[in-house]
C-alpha cells in the first residue's frame, strides 16, 4: 500500500515542512496583521488600504485561554474512531498582537495547561481521507 | 426626556421545545401584551419584528409575517435581524417611529422555534466561511464560553462553586416564573455532578435553545398619558453600537482576534463598550442600576456582564455572588427571570423578554421573584458578526 501523502488541512493557512508557519497577511500601509489571511480590505478603521502582503507569523506565543472537547463535535468535524477528547488553546502573539485559536498537540491534557504559558505552533494531522493525511496547526507548550 | 417610550403591554409565551410555527407563539405573546396594554389589535400603527433565519421566508420578514397572522389593518411593518440583539434592534426601530411623531403605538415582537441538537453549518469544503472553520477544527459555541470562564478562574481565582452558583441561584429564580422552560431547582452539588462538556464548563453550565416568543406594545409619553398609563416603565436608553477595532476577545465564529499592531489601535473589549453609548443617554451610571438581565449562554458569562455593566469592579463579580448580593433581596439581582439558565435561547426573542422581566419587575407584577422596589434595570445581551444590545428601562 503506498504511503498517504500529507497535505494542510486549510489551503494556503499554513505550512507544512519542517518549521511550520500560520500564513497570515498584513496590510502595507498600516502594517495590521490578518489571521486568516485578508485580501480584500483593511478592517483598521483609520486605513482604506486594499494592498496586502501574505506573511508568516510567529511560531510561538502565550496562552490566553484554553478549554477542551470533551463530546465529539458536529461535522464538518471529522472525527477518529473512537472520538479522542482534545484540548484548544487562544494563543496571544505579541509581536501581531493577535489571538489564536487551535487545538493542543495530541496527548496534551487541560491540566499540563495555564494562562500565559508559552507554546510553540506544530503540525499534527487533524484527519485521513483515503490517500491523504490532512495536516493542521496545533499548540505544544514550549519545551524547556 | 425627549429619547423616551413608555411600555404600557408585555406578553410572553411560555419557553419549551414544541416545534410548533414561530408565529403561532409570537400571535400568542401579542394578544396578551396586547391585552395587558388595553388597546386594540388595530390602534397598533407599526409592526417591529425580530427576524429568525430558521424558519423560512417567513421568519426573514417577521413583522410582516405576524401582522398578517394578527389580521392585515393597514400599519407599517419592519424587521431587523442583528442575532441575539434583534429584539433591541426591532425596538430602536419602534421608538425612532415614534419619537419623530410618525406613529404613536407600536407592537415589538420576536418568536422563534429552534431545531433540535447541535447547531451545525452547511456542508461541504467552504474554508472562506470562518463558521465551517472553526467547526472543522472542533470548535463548537461551548469552546468560547469556556475560554472565557477559564480566564475568570486563572485571572481572578473564581471557582468551579462559583460558576454552579449562578446556576443554583437562576434556577431557583426561574423556578417561579410561569415563562420559564426549565422549572427544577438544583443543588451546587447536582451541577458539580453533571459531564463536563469544555473545561471547566459542564452540562449544567451551559444554555439550551428553545423555542418562545415575547412581545412589547410601546408608545409615545403622551399616548400613554392619554390612556391612564402615564405611569408606565419608560425606555430611557437602547445601545446597539458595534465593536471598535480592535476587538482583542476571540469572538464566535472567529478562529482570530482583530490585529491592534497599527499605530493608534488598541484591544478593545465588545462587551465592556456596548453599555457606554446607553448610560449615557440615560444620563445615569451603573450605581443607579437596580437590577439586570444579562445574556448567561454559560453560569460564567453571567460574572463577565456584570463587570461589562460596571456592576462589579473587573474580577469582582463572584464575591458579589458568593454574598448573595446578585440573588433575589440581594443588592443587585442579576436574572431575577431565571436567565437563559431557565430559559434556554429563543434568538429573536431573548432580548424582548429581558426587556418584559425589567418592565414586569418595574410594575411589582414579578409575583413570587419580585425585587423590592427597583427603579432602574439594564438589559445586555451578544450575538454573533458583532451585534450586541443593551437597554435601560426606568419607572
Amino acid at each position: 500500500m503506498p504511503e498517504k501523502l500529507i497535505s494542510p488541512a486549510l489551503d494556503g493557512w499554513h505550512t507544512i515542512g519542517d518549521n511550520p508557519q500560520l500564513l497570515g497577511s498584513q496590510c502595507e500601509e498600516c502594517l495590521t496583521y490578518f489571521f486568516p489571511k485578508n485580501e480584500r480590505e483593511c478592517k483598521n478603521p483609520n486605513c482604506s488600504s486594499t494592498k496586502f502582503v501574505e506573511i508568516p507569523l510567529s511560531r510561538e506565543g502565550r496562552i490566553w485561554s484554553y478549554t477542551n472537547a470533551c463530546y465529539q463535535p458536529p461535522a464538518p468535524y471529522i472525527a477518529g474512531d473512537p472520538f479522542e477528547p482534545f484540548a484548544i488553546a487562544a494563543v496571544e502573539l505579541e509581536l501581531e498582537k493577535l489571538i489564536i485559536l487551535g487545538q493542543v498537540a495530541k496527548g496534551i491534557d487541560v491540566d499540563s495547561l495555564a494562562v500565559g504559558m508559552q507554546v510553540d505552533m506544530i503540525i499534527e494531522p487533524l484527519h485521513e481521507t483515503e490517500d491523504e493525511i490532512k495536516m493542521i496547526w496545533k499548540w505544544h507548550p514550549k519545551k524547556i | 426626556m425627549k429619547n423616551e417610550v413608555a411600555i404600557i403591554g408585555v406578553g410572553m409565551h411560555p419557553w419549551g421545545k414544541w416545534g410548533k410555527h414561530f408565529t403561532e407563539y409570537g400571535v400568542a405573546a401579542a394578544r396578551i401584551a396586547l391585552q395587558d396594554a388595553g388597546i386594540p389589535w388595530k390602534d397598533i400603527r407599526f409592526v417591529s419584528g425580530g427576524a429568525t433565519i430558521r424558519c423560512g421566508y417567513p421568519g426573514y420578514v417577521a413583522g410582516a409575517t405576524f401582522a398578517q397572522a394578527l389580521g392585515w389593518q393597514g400599519a407599517e411593518v419592519n424587521t431587523s435581524y442583528a442575532a441575539c440583539a434583534s429584539g433591541s434592534q426591532a425596538l430602536a426601530a419602534a421608538r425612532n417611529k415614534i419619537l419623530s411623531g410618525a406613529c404613536e403605538v407600536a407592537l415589538v415582537i420576536g418568536a422563534d422555534t429552534t431545531p433540535k441538537g447541535f447547531l451545525a453549518p452547511a456542508g461541504g469544503y467552504r474554508p472562506e466561511d470562518p463558521d465551517w472553520v472553526r467547526f472543522y477544527l472542533g470548535i463548537t459555541n461551548p469552546t468560547y464560553f469556556a475560554l472565557y470562564a477559564r480566564r475568570r478562574m486563572d485571572l481572578y481565582g473564581d471557582t468551579l462553586d462559583d460558576f454552579a452558583a449562578v446556576k443554583v441561584k437562576n434556577a431557583k429564580a426561574g423556578s417561579k416564573n410561569p415563562f420559564s422552560r426549565y422549572k427544577k431547582c438544583f443543588t451546587l452539588e447536582e451541577v458539580a455532578g453533571s459531564t463536563v462538556v469544555a473545561d471547566p464548563l459542564r452540562l449544567m453550565d451551559i444554555c439550551a435553545t428553545s423555542d418562545g416568543a415575547a412581545a412589547l406594545i410601546v408608545c409615545s409619553l403622551e399616548y400613554a398619558k392619554k390612556i391612564g398609563k402615564s405611569d408606565a416603565p419608560r425606555v430611557v436608553a437602547i445601545s446597539t453600537t458595534t465593536p471598535v477595532f480592535a476587538s482583542g476577545i476571540v469572538e464566535m465564529p472567529d478562529i482570530a482576534t482583530d490585529s491592534a499592531a497599527a499605530q493608534g489601535i488598541e484591544h478593545q473589549s465588545f462587551r465592556e463598550n456596548l453599555p457606554k453609548k446607553a448610560y449615557e443617554e440615560a444620563g445615569i451610571e451603573p450605581k443607579d442600576v437596580d437590577f439586570a438581565e444579562v445574556y448567561d449562554l454559560s453560569t460564567a458569562l453571567e460574572l463577565d456582564w456584570m463587570e461589562d455593566l460596571g456592576l462589579a469592579s473587573r474580577g469582582e463579580a463572584a464575591s458579589l455572588l458568593r454574598a448573595g448580593e446578585t440573588s433575589i433581596g440581594g443588592k443587585i439581582p442579576i436574572n431575577a427571570s431565571g436567565g437563559l439558565a431557565s430559559f434556554g435561547e429563543a434568538v429573536p426573542a431573548q432580548a424582548l423578554a429581558q426587556i418584559c422581566e425589567l418592565a414586569t419587575q418595574l410594575r411589582g407584577q414579578a409575583g413570587e421573584r419580585q425585587i423590592e422596589n427597583p427603579k432602574v434595570g439594564i438589559t445586555a445581551n451578544q450575538g454573533l458578526f458583532g451585534h450586541g444590545s443593551t437597554v435601560i428601562v426606568a419607572t
